[in-house]
């Protein structure tokens, strides 16, 4: 009997891991053994089979697959005995009779393993040749070609990512997030790293304390607040020329928390001074013209997020006591509560940041003392908890709406981590302790992706 | 003084007499004589005492000068003193609970000392940087510095000091105290500081 029990837990553990993912939750907690009532929704992924490639485009599948995996979206599939298969397959006669499958594939191999997509790599000439195959039509869906500089070239890892999107597009029509990347703090200087962990690289060095980076819409430019003296001063600084632009009409009290507006005209930003803290906007072409959404008097009001469409602003407010999240028109009126507290039971609110798809608001609440990830859903005005395990901060959203990283303590220091919140899979980005108010950049274009400078003071 | 002033028209009438000597030469050898001997004698007698008591004089005068300096100096050293004391008294921290920036019973009397040492010298400007645990947000955490800087300054103004003499600034979480993770390293930490900005150089007691 019990060796019963043991038998069906142990068949349920392949299906969670291997297949389905049924019911997920924050997976450090599963791996802790604690049970807490976070459930994320059920939905079965298609399957995705990286196939064996030519020696020289080996790095380059194995980071494609990476990519694919890291979208949360296939069940990557591993073939038993790797390029060997590519090989026996030969001999199986393709399922249906309409497209004759090229040599070395095994459609009904891939199929039987769960498969719904295989993808080959090959050359041809200069490029690179992505070939999806769709395993269930037992046909080719997509070539995609594309330039790839050599493994070590600067450019070598963003070229194989926007393939990886590609590949993404081609299979199941979505827009990616593999050439995106996350700026974050550490000891006071803004660094900027990959979405999967690689080509860590300091772009902002000053001999003031850097805090609170926030990317432009087109993802070119990142503002951030330079601290010195008990002052805030906002700065722009280009991700291309790596040149620092102060705003001059920021600086003389404390400024920070700067968040640009969509079409990247406006910044919004919050002022400390002898009356509390408040919202302002100024414009960021002609650094000027500054006005003010909140008059806190009492109470303060922080860290303004734009909706994506740039006409409500998401922020911190004191006003009920506890800092809160809530919502206002982009010219500061209709100032409302956005996501529901219980007065007096609820811990304090902070840092929001608004999804892209503009459905969900993400911040995070102290629950017993520590602070944990929630999600705020825009139209039903009801909130979930993301995290459980360790303390967990500032979240910012991926451009794909469904995955955020944030800072957590989880694995015994602060590091950067990602959750995707359909099924609660978390990985480590940056296992360096003491990074911090992390920023997920939007889709780059590819002309912004280029080698950041440490750049000028 | 006076005497100053008759010791140099002494020595105006004396130089005169030597001028009239020197200025009128006798065409003959003058023949000297038991009068003009004892004159002579009598005038280098007045010159000596003149010269013993003008010493004199010079002497007093030198060692009140210098007892004066001496006093100067002491008194000097017992500003620095006081300055220091006052400077001390004014840097004096104050704490907050968590998340909060009221100022504590406990508190208000060392605000108060601060009252009096900024009424006591009306050049005085000090700024007040608030700080804050690391337990709250990183960002939140600026504003919370901000207001509990503010909530300081603002019982000081209560008191009627000046605004303008009192500048805030926040620290936020950035600037801790004590380093670790207890409650007494965060009840530490959450706290105003007060520095002098400008007219500290010479500071008195209220």
């Amino acid at each position: 009997m019990r060796g019963l029990l043991r038998g069906g837990l142990a068949a349920a553990t392949l299906v969670a891991g291997g297949g389905a993912r049924a019911v997920a939750q924050d997976t450090m907690a599963v791996d802790r053994g604690v049970r807490i009532g976070i459930v994320y929704r059920p939905g079965v992924r298609p399957g995705f089979v990286a196939l064996g490639a030519p020696a020289e485009l080996d790095s380059v599948r194995v980071m494609i697959a990476r990519d694919l995996d890291f979208t949360d979206r296939f069940e990557i599939i591993t073939l038993p005995g790797g390029d060997s298969t590519r090989v026996s397959g030969s001999a199986a006669a393709p399922r249906r009779g309409s497209a004759a499958a090229p040599a070395g594939l095994n459609y009904p191999l891939y199929q039987a393993l769960g498969a719904d997509f295989a993808l080959g790599l090959t050359r041809a000439g200069d490029s690179t040749v992505a070939v999806v195959h769709d395993v269930a039509a037992g046909a080719v869906r997509r070539r995609l070609a594309a330039r790839i500089p050599p493994p070590g070239h600067p450019d070598f890892r963003q070229s194989v990512h926007r393939l990886s999107d590609q590949v993404l597009q081609a299979t199941l029509g979505v827009p990616g997030i593999a050439a995106t990347r996350v700026l974050f703090v550490r000891e006071g200087r803004v660094y900027v790293i990959d979405q999967d962990g690689a080509d860590v690289r300091l772009v902002s060095a000053s001999d003031r304390q850097a805090m609170s980076p926030a990317w432009s819409a087109e993802g070119r430019q990142f503002a951030y607040m330079e601290f010195r003296d008990g002052r805030g001063q906002l700065f722009l600084r280009d991700m291309a020329s790596g040149q620092r632009r102060p705003l001059a009409v920021t600086g003389r009290s404390l400024d920070f928390t700067p968040a640009f507006s969509p079409d990247a005209r406006t910044m919004a930003f919050s002022r400390a001074t002898d009356e509390g803290t408040d919202i302002y906007t100024l414009n960021v072409r002609d650094d000027c013209c500054l006005q003010r959404l909140t008059v806190g008097r009492f109470s303060d009001n922080l860290s303004p997020a734009y909706s994506p469409d740039g006409r409500r602003l998401a922020f911190v407010s004191t006003r009920s006591g506890l800092a809160q999240i809530y919502v206002m028109a982009a010219d500061g009126t209709d100032q409302e509560l956005f996501a529901p507290f219980d007065y007096g039971v609820t811990g304090s609110s902070n840092a929001p940041d608004w999804s892209p798809d503009g459905r969900t608001v993400a911040f995070h609440r102290d629950v017993g003392g520590t602070l944990q990830v929630f999600v705020l859903d825009v139209r039903t005005r009801t909130v979930r908890q993301l995290t459980s395990v360790g303390r967990n901060e500032d979240a910012t959203w991926a451009p794909d709406s469904r995955h955020l990283a944030f800072v957590s303590d989880r694995a015994g220091y602060r590091q950067l981590w990602i959750i995707d919140i359909e099924t609660g899979r978390i990985r480590p980005l940056l296992q360096q302790s003491g990074a911090r108010l992390p920023a997920w950049s939007p889709r780059l274009p590819e002309s912004a992706i280029v080698n950041p400078r440490p750049g000028d003071r | 003084m006076k005497r100053l002033q008759l010791f140099t028209l002494t020595v105006l009438a004396v130089a005169a007499v030597a001028a009239a000597c020197g200025g009128n030469p006798a065409p003959a050898t003058p023949q000297p004589n038991a009068d003009s001997l004892a004159m002579e004698r009598a005038r280098q007698d007045s010159i000596a005492r003149e010269m013993a008591r003008q010493d004199s004089i010079r002497r007093a005068m030198e060692e009140s000068e210098r007892a004066a300096r001496q006093r100067e100096a002491d008194s000097l050293a017992a500003l620095a003193r006081i300055t220091e004391e006052v400077r001390a008294m004014l840097a004096q921290m104050i704490n907050f609970d968590f998340d909060r920036s009221n100022i504590r019973t406990g508190d208000a009397a060392t605000l108060d000392g601060k009252v009096g040492i900024l009424r006591a010298n009306p050049a005085l400007r000090i700024r007040i940087a608030g700080h804050c645990d690391e337990r709250g947000s990183d960002e939140y955490n600026l504003a919370l510095g901000n207001r509990r800087a503010a909530s300081a300054k603002q019982y000081l103004v209560n008191q009627g000091i000046a605004a303008d003499r009192i500048e805030i600034v926040s620290y936020g979480e950035e600037r801790p105290m004590a380093m670790g993770q207890t409650e007494e390293a965060w009840a530490q930490n959450r706290r105003a500081e007060f520095e002098i900005v400008g007219g500290g150089e010479m500071l008195v007691r209220p």
